[in-house]
């Protein structure tokens, strides 16, 4: 255990669901308009995971009105409402850097895990 | 504002906790506290106006320190640390000063021994850039380069900046946010960077700089 583990544990959110790089997530994001607060979901593939604890991030890429958008967000933020997987991904490797260089349907094509 | 006040602690690590707006902000976490007032000096007596703050345990206390830690009716301590003041009569002998002296958005300074570096040479310590990589460089890729003229002034200026000792001296890191305070566990989260390795001794003291703002107290 770490000595600052006591100090992140009332931060650290429990209901936080498996997910790894190549699933499509749906990312409920809070959006704060003034006064106004609304939920925007941002829907794409997760390429990356990083960090332990409360500093873990990830990193979500969507293809948006044909330009390729990356959002990071701590796993554990608090501006997250809801985190939902829709697809399990069948990938080989933890970084898929790989799909920044594709074009058009492989871009955001990924094999579907099969459920064992 | 109140006036000046401290306390004692271990630096523990570095983490990041989130704001209310859902930000993550960069936290150190000291175990401050609790400390006891050893000996209160006051101008009459001493010459000039401080308190002494005990903090920590030791395996053995000899006998002078038993003694000395006695009158304030303490009977172990690791660390003496005086805090200088303009006016000790908030203070008493013996009063115990815990992580709630500081409360959640006031502004600090953190004193604190930097991690000792050694020798080192002008690229770490001042941030020179070295010579080149390339371009014939030979065994001199991260010298300094030039350290002054030729026959005039034919001598190297004093303070030019060269290669020498880094590091392992009292640092003061000015104007850092409190984001919480947890007296139960002893425990100050600080914004931002303090000096100091883990496990290193800091003072946590009011700001002085927000003090002469609010124009409670001269310069220290």
């Amino acid at each position: 255990m770490n000595p600052t583990d006591l100090v992140e544990r009332p931060y650290l959110k429990d209901d936080v669901p498996e997910f790894g790089p190549g699933d499509t997530v749906k990312v409920h994001v809070r959006v704060v308009e003034g006064e106004r607060e609304r939920v925007q979901v941002f829907e794409g593939i997760v390429i990356r995971r990083r960090g332990s604890q409360l500093s873990a991030t990830f990193t979500v890429r969507k293809i948006s009105f044909g330009v390729g958008v990356e959002r990071t967000f701590p796993v554990h933020s608090p501006m997250i409402s809801k985190l939902e997987v829709v697809t399990r991904g069948a990938v080989r490797r933890s970084k898929l850097y790989y799909l920044r260089d594709r074009v058009g349907k492989k871009a955001t094509k990924i094999k579907e895990r099969r459920q064992a | 504002m109140a006036s000046t006040k401290g306390i004692l602690g271990r630096k523990i690590g570095m983490t990041q906790v989130f704001d209310e707006q859902g930000r993550a902000i960069p936290v150190t976490v000291v175990e401050a506290g609790p400390c006891h007032v050893t000996q209160v000096k006051r101008v009459e007596t001493d010459g000039y106006a401080a308190i002494q703050l005990a903090f920590g345990a030791r395996k053995r206390v000899t006998k002078p320190m038993a003694g000395h830690l006695g009158k304030a009716g303490i009977d172990n301590a690791r660390n003496l640390v005086e805090l200088r003041m303009d006016d000790t009569t908030d203070y008493s002998l013996g009063a115990e000063i815990k992580a709630d002296v500081f409360a959640e958005g006031e502004i600090v300074d953190v004193i604190g021994v930097t991690k000792g570096k050694g020798f080192a040479g002008g690229m770490k310590r001042h941030n020179f850039k070295g010579l080149s990589a390339t371009h014939g460089t030979q065994r001199k890729h991260r010298s300094p380069g030039s350290i002054g003229a030729c026959a005039t002034p034919a001598r190297v200026f004093k303070g030019t900046r060269m290669a020498g000792h880094m590091g392992n001296v009292r640092v003061t890191t000015l104007n850092l946010k409190i984001i919480k305070a947890d007296p139960e566990r002893n425990l100050l989260l600080i914004k931002g960077a303090v000096p100091g390795p883990r496990g290193g001794l800091v003072m946590v003291r009011n700001s002085i700089r927000e003090a002469r703002r609010s124009g409670t107290k001269k310069a220290v």
